[in-house]
């Protein structure tokens, strides 16, 4: 906004510029007061809105694009902005053709085992560290919430080599079963410190009359805590999934069998293997950023409150 | 807020409630102290046999050789102690500075340019009506959540020589407005990804493209959490536009943004997926960044040396804990919960 704003009509401001000087004594006095007018002030942001949605969206929207395009409408130099007419070949290609000869079904299985398996396996075990750390005070509690910020900053290229070696001394190279418990792993430490806040946000008093009206322990925390944390449950269980199905350096590494390939992988072997079909590329990115698009309008804002932890106070 | 009182009360082994107590330990024959530790157990050993051991395991192998036959499922040879020879030959290779120079360069330039264009759009977006914020909110949604994999498949597609929209757009600048710009007014089949510097300029769009709404919606969530009565305040007090931002909303988004600088730092420095599938895959050396060389030399040739991948990866780890610790500090400053 423009500094002129601020001042009442006539009067300079202290120290302005030579040319602001000029301009207040050129200036009719009503200009002085609105230089921007308030409905010029609306419509500029409003297309600074619309500016920033179209740099965000259009990537987006031209993958989408593309997958639905015919190949003569791809291959040119020409700016195609519609599909025209709408082509469902690279679509029905990737699935019935598929990615290396195995259709696209197979990879998008094996993404969605290993993440509801990871999923399901770290709720568990984050719902009770969360419950924890949110319902009691103990020695080592302040150690184990720092423990958790310093592991989520550790880069996974640094975990690859040890936790490679360790899978394949195992046995479980080449196995969905090393990359869900790896993926687990992963997602722990964020998901213990999202939940916890949950948890802490359930009112004491709830268990406590459950306790005074004899239940054991366990009833009070399946019957009492368990549906109050449910939907903080989902939000963190959605955002570990989009980790998961994202999860791409340990799923290259420690898969070798094509038919176990997760998406991500599978995606960059398209790209290597048939790189110049953009049609399918674009198809099978689109199959893959659906699902996790879905569920990101879900919990977007609480990853936020999630992310930034205490920083943010509403 | 309920975490604080729940706090103040206190958790199961404060005194008070003692008559309680002793019916738990009845009930279930477990001693209340012991609870939060049988809690955390399950959860802390899979943290501890996942990723701790591990660190401690790539620090060991940094000091070794290690080789196809050591990481043989059957009876592997044992590895052999080598000192600090991986380090000696990281630090005297030529990648290491070209790779450091790669990370430190992307992320400094990367993280101010997110910032920057996510604070912005995060101020817009605390001025634009409601119906409209939304409407931005959804769109820059759509770019945070696309998956690392297809955000580089992308943008790969959107610079492509020859059908890529990138060099399109460029083509219809006015031919002088590009000769000014540029050098040059024909951007027809204009190669993106064979040069280092433009490979990098393309990572950094994608990576600013994809990382910016998160900045945004955390600075809008900060601006929302200003109480307006400190404007209003400031307002009859005559405060200037200028002088209101630097002494209320800059103080008050402080945390904020510390937060978000270090988290930004952390992210960009170790970014892999993008980087790989743009300069597609380990075979352009001169393109590396620390992430990337540290995979190439454990998995890239046909002799994995995964003990210098480790020692390369010690190193990127030392650097990013470093960052952390401003991190760490932040947060427990910030957050009354976390003692």
């Amino acid at each position: 906004m423009s500094p002129l704003t601020r001042n009442k009509p006539g009067r300079v401001p202290p120290n302005a510029p030579r040319v602001v000087v000029l301009l207040f004594a050129v200036l009719p006095v009503r200009w002085r007061i609105t230089p921007f007018k308030p409905w010029l002030a609306r419509v500029s942001l409003n297309a600074a809105g619309v500016a920033v949605f179209l740099f965000a969206v259009f990537p987006v929207y031209w993958m989408v694009a593309t997958a639905f395009k015919p190949n003569d409408q791809i291959f040119t130099t020409s700016f195609i902005p519609f599909p025209s007419p709408p082509s469902m070949d690279h679509v029905q290609r990737v699935f019935t053709k598929g990615v290396g000869e195995l259709p696209i079904w197979q990879y998008l299985l094996n993404s969605a085992i290993v993440a509801l398996s990871a999923v399901v396996l770290g709720a568990v075990f984050a719902l009770l560290a969360a419950t924890a750390v949110a319902r009691f005070r103990f020695r080592f509690r302040t150690s184990f919430l720092i423990l958790l910020l310093i592991v989520q900053m550790v880069p996974a290229e640094a975990l690859l080599i040890p936790l490679f070696t360790m899978v394949k001394r195992i046995g479980l190279y080449d196995q969905l079963l090393g990359l869900i418990v790896i993926n687990v792993g992963l997602t722990l430490p964020f998901s213990v410190w999202m939940l916890r806040t949950f948890v802490a946000a359930v009112p004491k008093e709830l268990e406590e009359a459950s306790w005074i009206d004899g239940a054991g322990r366990f009833t009070t925390f399946w019957r009492v805590l368990f549906p109050l944390v449910a939907p903080g449950l989902v939000a963190t269980s959605i955002f570990a999934f989009i980790t998961t199905w994202n999860e791409f350096v340990f799923a290259l590494t420690l898969i070798n069998d094509q038919g176990k390939y997760t998406m991500p992988v599978a995606l960059k072997f398209f790209v290597g293997q048939r790189s110049t079909d953009w049609g399918g590329i674009m198809a099978a990115s689109t199959l893959m950023t659906i699902p996790v698009l879905v569920f990101f309008l879900l919990v977007q804002r609480r990853m936020v409150s999630g992310l930034v932890a205490g920083a943010v106070k509403g | 807020m309920t975490q604080t009182s729940t706090l103040a009360r206190g958790g199961a082994d404060t005194s008070a409630p003692s008559r309680r107590s002793r019916k738990r330990t009845r009930r279930s024959g477990l001693s209340p102290k012991a609870v939060p530790y049988v809690l955390l157990l399950p959860g802390f050993l899979v943290i501890a046999v996942l990723l701790l051991y591990p660190m401690y395991q790539m620090v060991e192998m940094s000091f070794h050789k290690v080789g196809l036959r050591q990481i043989k499922a059957i009876n592997p040879a044992p590895a052999e102690f080598v000192g600090l020879d991986n380090y000696e030959s990281v630090l005297g290779s030529p990648l290491f500075w070209s790779s450091l120079r790669n990370t430190v360069i992307f992320a400094l330039v990367t993280v101010a340019l997110t910032l920057v264009l996510g604070t912005l759009v995060g101020v817009l977006l605390n001025k634009l009506g409601r119906k409209m914020s939304t409407f931005v909110v959804v769109g820059i949604m759509a770019a945070w959540a696309t998956p690392p994999t297809a955000q580089a498949i992308v943008w790969k597609w959107l610079f492509d020589s020859d059908a890529g929209v990138a060099n399109w757009m460029l083509n219809l600048l006015p031919d002088w407005l590009s000769q000014l710009l540029f050098g040059r007014s024909d951007w027809s089949g204009q190669p993106w990804f064979n040069d280092t510097s433009t490979l990098y300029f393309v990572l950094i769009v994608a990576v600013v493209w994809a990382s910016f709404p998160f900045i945004a919606v955390s600075v809008l969530a900060g601006l929302k959490s200003i109480p307006s009565e400190l404007y209003e305040a400031a307002k009859m007090d005559g405060s200037s536009a200028v002088s209101t931002f630097r002494r209320i909303t800059f103080p008050l988004l402080k945390p904020v943004f510390s937060v978000l600088v270090v988290l930004s730092i952390i992210w960009d420095f170790k970014v892999f997926t993008q980087l790989y599938l743009l300069a597609g895959g380990t075979t352009n050396r001169d393109a590396f960044n620390l992430s990337l060389w540290s995979y190439a030399e454990a998995f890239g040739g046909s002799a994995p040396k995964l003990g210098l991948g480790a020692a390369i990866a010690v190193v990127l780890t030392v650097i990013l804990l470093l960052i952390t610790l401003v991190y760490v500090r932040q947060i427990v400053k910030t957050e009354d919960d976390i003692r």
